[in-house]
C-alpha cells in the first residue's frame, strides 16, 4: 500500500478498470488533450490532469476527446451505455451541467423505469465540485443535491483517495447512472490507497471518528474539517462521532439515526448551498424518524444562499470552515 | 428498386400497420379509453418504413414524441405497444411508459422521447458503441422540424461528423413545430445544414417510400462502410394535430382532408407496385384485411389486460440501490 493522492486514486481506478473491462471507454474535453493540435499528444489528461496517460495506454478508440459540446458527448456516452459500452464521461466542473442536464435527467435517469425495467445504463459522469479555488460562480458550485433529487440516479462524494479509488472502482461496474462529484481542491491531497482494485459499496456510510456526544456529518471534502473539529473536541474531553455518507443517493440514513439515537445531537455539515440541499434533507430525515431521540435543535453549518464570490476574502467567509463547524458543535453541546 | 417481393409486401404491410394503429388510437383515445399525451404519426408512413426496411437487428433508433410509426417500423410488439398506450401492466414497458417513452431496446428501439431533440446525442452514444465494438451496426435518430432547431440536434451533427460516426440523422419535417410552421422556424434549409456539418444531405418526398427508401439506403450503406453520418430531410404531412385534442386552428379549413387524399403514402405505394407488376392489389387488400384484425385484437388486448398495480410503483428505478 502506497500514498497515492486523490487524483491518482481515480486514474488508478479508471486505468485498472480500462484493463478488465474492454467496454470501458473515457470520453470528454481534452481528456488526453492536443487532438488534431500540432503539439503533445495525451498534453493535459483532462483539465487537472486526471485521465492523463490513459490514452497512451488504451489509444485514442477508447479515450475520446470531444468537442466543448457537453450535450451532445454526454447524451452520446448515456446511448453509449444503453446499448453495451460501459463509458466514464467527464463532465468538466459541475457548474456546466446546465448545458447537458437533460440528457442525464430525462435519459439517463429514467430510462429503466420508462422502458419498464428493461433497460440498464452504466454510465459514470465525472464531475468537479467545489469553491476554494477562487474560481468564482461558474467554476465553484456543489450541486450534487440537484441530482440527488432525481429517482434514477446514483450520486457519489468521495471524502479521501482511498474512498475515491473505491468508489470510482464501483461505480464503473455499477450497472446505473453515476455522478461522480470529485473536489477540485483535493486532487493534490494524499493517503494510503491500496494498489489492487478495490470497490467501496454504495449507500454505506463510513465512520470516520466515533463518539458518543454528538454526531457530525460531512460530505466530501467537509469530512477533513469534520474530523478536525472532532480531534480538537476528543482533546477537550468530548467526543464526536463523524459520519461520511459517501453516496447522497442511495443515502444510508439508518447509520445516521443510529448515532443520533446515541448521541441525541447532530450537526450536518455541507458545501452546498442551503435550500433543497443535503443539510436541510438530512435534518428533515432525522426530524421525522428521529425526533424523540433529540436532546438539542438540529444544526447545519452550509454556505450562505449565494452564488460562490470571487474575492478571497469572501469566498473564505462563504465556505464552511472548521471554526464555524466547531461553533455549531458547541451550541448543539451547550443545547 | 431493389428491393426484393418479401421487403416490399413487409414494407407495405408495416405501413399500413402504422396507419391502421393510428387511426384507431385516434378513435379510442376520443371515446376516452386511453390517458395521457399522444401524438399521432398518420400520414408519415413512408419516412419510418422507408428507413427501417434498410436496417437489421443490430442496428438502433431513436424516436421522437411521435413515435408509434418509428416504434412498428423497428419491429416492436404491436399487441405489447397497445397496451402500453393502454397503461397495461404487460404493456411494452410495464405501463411505466406509455405513448411518449416506448420503447424496446432488444429490437434496437432506443424510445419514443418526450424531449425534442433528446434522441440525436443517444443516437450519436449507439453509433459510437457500434463503432468500438465493430458491430458493422448503425445508428438512426428520427427528428422533427421543430427538433432540427435544438442544440442537441446541431451538437450531434456536428459530434456525429467529427467522431465520424455511423450515424443517419432524419429530419421528418411535417410542416408544425406544435402550431408554428417549419418554414417560419427553420433557418437556413436542412439539406445546407448537413453540408455546413461536412456531412451529405439529402431532401426527399415523403409521399414516396421509394425515395426514401434509395436516401436511406445509401446513408446507411455509407455509415456501414465507415464513411460517417448522413441527413435525409424528409418532407411530409400529419393528418392529425400535435397531439390528440388539438383543434388545429393553425392548419387551412379542409387541410387534413385534402392531405388523406392528396398525400397518401399508401395509395402512392399501392399504385406503383401494382403498376409496376411487383405486387397484386388483391395481395395489398389481404394485408388491409388481416392488419385490421390484428390492431382490432390489440385494441381488445388492452382493453381487458390487467392493469399496473400500486405494487409497481417502486420497482424498475435502479438495478440495484
Amino acid at each position: 500500500m502506497a500514498d497515492k493522492t486523490y487524483r491518482e486514486a481515480i486514474n488508478e481506478a479508471i486505468r485498472q478498470e480500462m484493463r478488465r473491462d474492454h467496454r470501458v471507454i473515457v470520453m470528454g474535453e481534452d481528456n488526453a488533450g492536443g487532438m488534431g493540435a500540432p503539439g503533445e499528444d495525451d498534453a493535459w489528461g483532462g483539465v487537472l490532469g486526471v485521465t492523463k496517460g490513459l490514452m497512451p495506454e488504451f489509444g485514442r478508440e477508447r479515450v475520446l476527446d470531444t468537442p466543448i459540446s457537453e450535450s451532445a458527448f454526454v447524451g452520446a456516452a448515456i446511448g453509449a451505455a444503453a446499448t453495451g459500452l460501459r463509458p466514464v464521461a467527464e463532465l468538466m466542473f459541475v457548474d456546466f451541467l446546465g448545458v447537458c442536464f437533460d440528457q442525464i435527467y430525462n435519459q439517463a435517469g429514467k430510462f429503466r423505469y420508462m422502458f419498464g425495467g428493461k433497460a440498464v445504463t452504466p454510465v459514470v459522469i465525472r464531475t468537479m465540485y467545489g469553491a476554494g479555488l477562487r474560481a468564482a460562480s461558474q467554476h465553484s458550485q456543489c450541486l450534487y443535491p440537484i441530482f440527488t433529487h432525481v429517482p434514477g440516479l446514483k450520486v457519489v462524494i468521495p471524502s479521501s483517495p482511498y474512498e475515491a479509488k473505491g468508489l470510482m472502482t464501483q461505480a464503473i461496474r455499477d450497472d446505473d447512472p453515476v455522478i461522480f462529484f470529485e473536489n477540485k481542491a483535493q486532487y493534490d491531497e494524499s493517503g494510503h490507497v491500496p494498489d489492487d482494485a478495490y470497490t467501496i459499496p454504495f449507500g454505506e456510510a463510513n465512520i470516520t471518528r466515533e463518539g458518543d456526544d454528538v454526531t457530525i456529518v460531512a460530505i466530501g471534502r467537509m469530512v477533513n474539517l469534520a474530523n478536525q473539529v472532532a480531534d480538537e473536541l476528543a482533546k477537550q474531553g468530548k467526543k464526536a462521532t463523524v459520519i461520511d455518507p459517501r453516496t447522497t443517493s442511495p443515502l444510508d440514513i439508518d447509520t445516521i439515526l443510529e448515532s443520533v439515537e446515541e448521541t441525541g445531537r447532530l450537526v450536518v455539515v455541507d458545501e452546498a448551498s442551503p435550500r433543497c440541499g443535503m443539510a436541510a434533507d438530512i435534518s428533515a430525515q432525522v426530524c421525522e424518524q428521529a425526533f424523540k431521540d433529540l436532546k438539542a435543535p438540529i444544526k447545519t453549518v452550509t454556505p450562505p444562499h449565494t452564488p460562490v464570490p470571487f474575492a478571497p476574502e469572501l469566498e473564505d467567509a462563504y465556505i464552511p470552515s472548521a471554526p464555524k463547524i466547531r461553533a455549531a458543535v458547541d451550541e448543539v453541546l451547550a443545547a | 428498386m431493389q428491393l426484393s417481393r418479401e421487403q416490399l409486401l413487409k414494407s407495405y404491410w408495416q405501413m399500413r400497420t402504422i396507419r391502421e394503429f393510428e387511426d384507431r388510437v385516434h378513435d379510442e383515445f376520443a371515446a376516452g379509453k386511453i390517458p395521457g399525451f399522444v401524438h399521432l404519426y398518420a400520414g408519415e408512413e413512408a419516412s419510418a418504413v422507408g428507413v427501417c426496411t434498410e436496417l437489421e437487428d443490430r442496428d438502433y433508433i431513436a424516436s421522437t414524441h411521435r413515435g408509434h410509426g418509428h416504434c412498428i417500423a423497428k419491429g416492436c410488439d404491436v399487441g405489447a405497444m397497445m397496451k402500453e398506450i393502454y397503461g397495461a401492466r404487460d404493456g411494452l414497458c410495464g405501463g411505466k411508459g406509455g405513448s411518449m417513452h416506448i420503447a424496446d431496446l432488444s429490437k434496437g428501439m432506443m424510445g419514443a422521447n418526450g424531449i425534442v431533440g433528446g434522441g440525436p446525442p443517444l443516437v450519436c452514444g449507439a453509433a459510437l458503441t457500434a463503432k468500438t465494438l465493430k458491430t458493422g451496426g448503425v445508428a438512426v435518430a428520427f427528428v422533427g422540424d421543430g427538433g432540427s432547431n435544438q442544440g442537441t440536434t446541431l451538437e450531434s451533427f456536428n459530434l456525429a461528423s467529427v467522431w465520424k460516426l455511423p450515424a443517419i440523422f432524419v429530419v421528418e419535417d411535417n410542416g408544425y413545430a406544435e402550431t408554428t410552421a417549419s418554414g417560419w422556424s427553420v433557418g437556413g434549409s436542412q439539406v445546407e445544414r448537413a453540408k455546413a456539418f461536412g456531412m451529405p444531405g439529402v431532401q426527399v418526398d415523403g409521399l414516396d417510400f421509394f425515395a426514401v427508401n434509395a436516401a436511406a439506403r445509401e446513408a446507411v450503406e455509407r455509415a456501414r462502410n465507415g464513411d460517417g453520418p448522413s441527413l435525409i430531410h424528409v418532407k411530409l404531412h400529419r393528418y392529425y394535430g400535435h397531439f390528440e385534442g388539438d383543434a388545429q386552428s393553425y392548419r387551412d379549413d379542409g387541410e387534413t382532408a385534402r392531405l388523406r387524399k392528396e398525400f397518401d403514402a399508401l395509395a402512392f405505394f399501392r399504385q406503383r407496385v401494382t403498376e409496376a407488376g411487383l405486387l397484386e392489389a388483391a395481395e395489398l387488400d389481404e394485408i388491409d384485411r388481416q392488419v385490421a384484425g390484428i390492431i382490432d385484437e390489440a385494441v381488445a388486448g388492452a382493453e381487458g389486460a390487467p392493469r399496473a398495480t400500486e405494487a409497481d410503483l417502486l420497482t424498475d428505478v435502479y438495478v440495484s440501490y
